[in-house]
This record gives structure tokens, C-alpha cells and sequence, in this order.
């Protein structure tokens, strides 16, 4: 499975300079690596879930318990998410940082993919989430964590889209 | 039993501790028994108080979490159970009332109504306890049980699907959000305090 190794642990290792203790997940194809990291690191709490809205709450209620975490989704797993990101994160002003695997967009070569790949950036415009790009390793640590500070600073959420570039190594 | 003398029963239970409770009649009637800053009110995004005391539980494992819960909201977001009894943190305390209704929201009758029994599908989930209690008593003392064992515990009350005249909270969301936050800080520098 070419999933970037390497990226993975430069992503997972921005999250952890972030100071990020708890993270929920679903698994996917581009977050084995990183699902993997969270389940070896004894400092870490993975949370795999049923489903990504139990993300948000568990997100939430680990914030208002004072905890840094981050969801790890596939973005179709962020579009089963969004009544709670309306009706729990902006609603309560939680921050939330949301990496999310672009699948569906340029390179895709899964038909049943592509479809969320044509929604993912208008929802999360509808939604007012302010979103990087994460295409180049360089730009790993200091977007994630630029991103972690916007969505405290805000107190909102905050997306970060990992793209194919930087997880999927053909 | 009627909620509003379940909830009376167990105040005294809740009342030192985090709770996370739904929203509508649950919330106005733990509301008006008597605000505590370490009380939370979901008032929305139904289904996940569940899932926020997880992530509240998991994160202070020093401080004792109860979710208050309804058979509407735990039918919307079951994996919830799945995803507890992994995890199965013995600091958090699941208790939902189960009146088979959409009270809130008009009355219409739930699946439980029907025949569909939560305990059951807590227990098949793996919960490791799980409780039925349809008394004020047998509530009461089924959350003394459940917090002195450390043991994750589910449990279920039939109560009457009766709510309160109003489910008018003087409380806005937001100040409820920052208050809890506080509080839950000040429980952790105090647990943190106990340690030393």
C-alpha cells in the first residue's frame, strides 16, 4: 500500500509538537500510517470510532475538559459530521482541527470517490472553516500548527486537507 | 417514574460532579433543581452528550463523568455504545431515561416504544455493566453503585414521557460553555493539588 511512511510520521509529529493528546479516527486508506502512530505512542489516547460525529463530541468534550485533540476523517467522514460541527462546534464556539484525506480530487482513480472530492471544498466554504492545503512536506509542521492556533484563537474549526501529493506515493 | 423525582433522587450524586446532559426536558429539569457550574446543557447536536462525557472521561481520568441521557438521542448516535465499551473508561457514568418518546420535540413514540430494549443492545455492546432501574430508589442507588466501582456502567430508566411546563433555561449556551470550562479547570488544579 504506498501510503507515504515518511509523511505520515512528519504529520503525526506536528501533532504531537502541537501538544495534541487524544485522537479520534476512522480508519482509511491514507490514515493507516498515522492511525497506527497514535495506537503505538503510549502518550497518546486513540479514540477509534463508529462514526466521525462521535468525534466532534468527543473533540468538544475534550477541549472543554482542557485537552488538545485532533480528527483524523476522510472527508466523506467530514460530511457525516456536519450537524454536529454546526450544532456542537460553531454553535459552542469549540475549536476543532480536522485533517481530513482529499480523496476524490486530481489523481483519483476511484469512481466512488470522486463525488466527495466535487463537494468538499464548497461545504467547507458553506461552513466558514478556514482550510490549508497540506501538498508539501516542507509545509507540514508550521501549517498544522498554524492551524491549531487559528482554531483556539477562534475558537472554530479548522481543516486541514491532506492531499494525494503528500500521502500517496504512486 | 416520573424524570423530574428520578433527577431529585439522584442530585445529591451529581451534584459534586461533571455532568453532560442532553437537551429539553432533562436539561430544564436538572436546571431547575439547582445550576451547578460543573453541569452541562447539550442543547443541541442530539446524540453526542454520550460522546462528550467519552472525551470529557478520557481526559480527566481523575474526575467522575455522568452523561444523562434519553432513548431518542441514544437511538440516534448508537455507536456510541460501541465506541464507550472500547474504551470503557471507569470514570464515566452513562444514565439514559427512557421515556419512548420525542418528547421535546411533540411526543412521537421511539423505537423503544416498539420493543427495541437499550439495555440489551448496551449489553451486546460490551458494556460492562449494565443496569435497569425504574424507581427513584433503585436509581439512586444503582449511581452510588456505579461511581464507587470505577466500573463503566450503563443505566437504563423507564420514566413516564412527561416534561416540564417550560424548557426555558436562564441560562445562555454560551455562558453555560465557558462557565464549564472553568469549572472543569478548577477541578483539575484542585485534583492536581490533592495529588501533591
Amino acid at each position: 500500500m504506498p501510503v507515504s511512511i515518511a509523511n505520515s510520521r512528519l504529520i503525526y509529529d506536528a501533532l504531537k509538537a502541537c501538544d495534541v493528546k487524544i485522537i479520534s479516527a476512522l480508519p482509511e486508506t491514507w490514515l493507516v500510517h498515522l492511525i497506527r502512530m497514535a495506537e503505538e505512542d503510549p502518550d497518546m489516547t486513540l479514540v477509534r470510532l463508529a462514526k466521525e460525529e462521535e468525534g466532534i463530541g468527543i473533540s468538544a468534550g475534550a477541549h472543554l475538559a482542557g485537552v488538545n485533540s485532533a480528527l483524523l476523517m476522510q472527508n466523506h467522514g467530514f460530511f457525516a459530521a456536519i450537524n454536529p460541527i454546526v450544532s456542537l462546534a460553531l454553535l459552542y464556539k469549540i475549536p476543532l482541527l480536522m485533517l481530513i484525506s482529499y480523496r476524490g480530487h486530481m489523481g483519483e482513480k476511484d469512481p466512488w470517490q470522486t463525488q466527495g472530492g466535487l463537494m468538499t471544498e464548497p461545504l467547507l466554504r458553506a461552513l466558514n472553516i478556514p482550510t490549508w492545503h497540506l501538498t508539501n512536506p516542507a509545509d507540514v509542521q508550521r501549517r498544522i500548527k498554524d492551524a491549531q492556533t487559528l482554531a483556539h484563537a477562534s475558537l472554530h474549526p479548522v481543516a486541514v486537507l491532506l492531499s494525494r501529493e503528500l500521502m500517496w506515493e504512486d | 417514574m416520573l424524570r423530574a423525582a428520578a433527577l431529585e433522587a439522584i442530585y445529591p450524586e451529581l451534584e459534586p460532579h461533571v455532568v453532560v446532559t442532553i437537551m429539553g426536558a432533562v436539561a430544564a429539569e436538572l436546571y431547575t433543581l439547582g445550576h451547578r457550574p460543573n453541569f452541562f446543557y447539550l442543547e443541541h447536536a442530539m446524540g453526542l452528550a454520550s460522546s462528550m462525557g467519552l472525551g470529557i472521561a478520557l481526559s480527566m481520568p481523575g474526575q467522575k463523568v455522568i452523561v444523562l441521557d434519553g432513548d431518542g438521542s441514544l437511538l440516534m448516535n448508537l455507536g456510541t455504545l460501541s465506541t464507550m465499551a472500547r474504551y470503557r473508561p471507569g470514570n464515566l457514568l452513562h444514565i439514559v431515561f427512557d421515556n419512548e418518546s420525542l418528547l421535546s420535540v411533540g411526543g412521537f413514540p421511539t423505537a423503544t416504544s416498539t420493543g427495541t430494549d437499550l439495555a440489551g443492545i448496551a449489553r451486546a455492546s460490551g458494556i460492562p455493566v449494565v443496569k435497569e432501574a425504574h424507581t427513584p430508589e433503585s436509581l439512586k442507588s444503582a449511581v452510588s453503585e456505579a461511581l464507587a466501582d470505577n466500573t463503566l456502567t450503563t443505566v437504563i430508566s423507564k420514566v413516564e414521557a412527561v416534561g416540564p411546563k417550560t424548557f426555558h433555561m436562564d441560562l445562555p449556551l454560551l455562558e453555560n460553555r465557558f462557565q464549564f470550562k472553568r469549572a472543569l479547570e478548577a477541578m483539575r488544579r484542585a485534583s492536581t493539588e490533592r495529588g501533591r
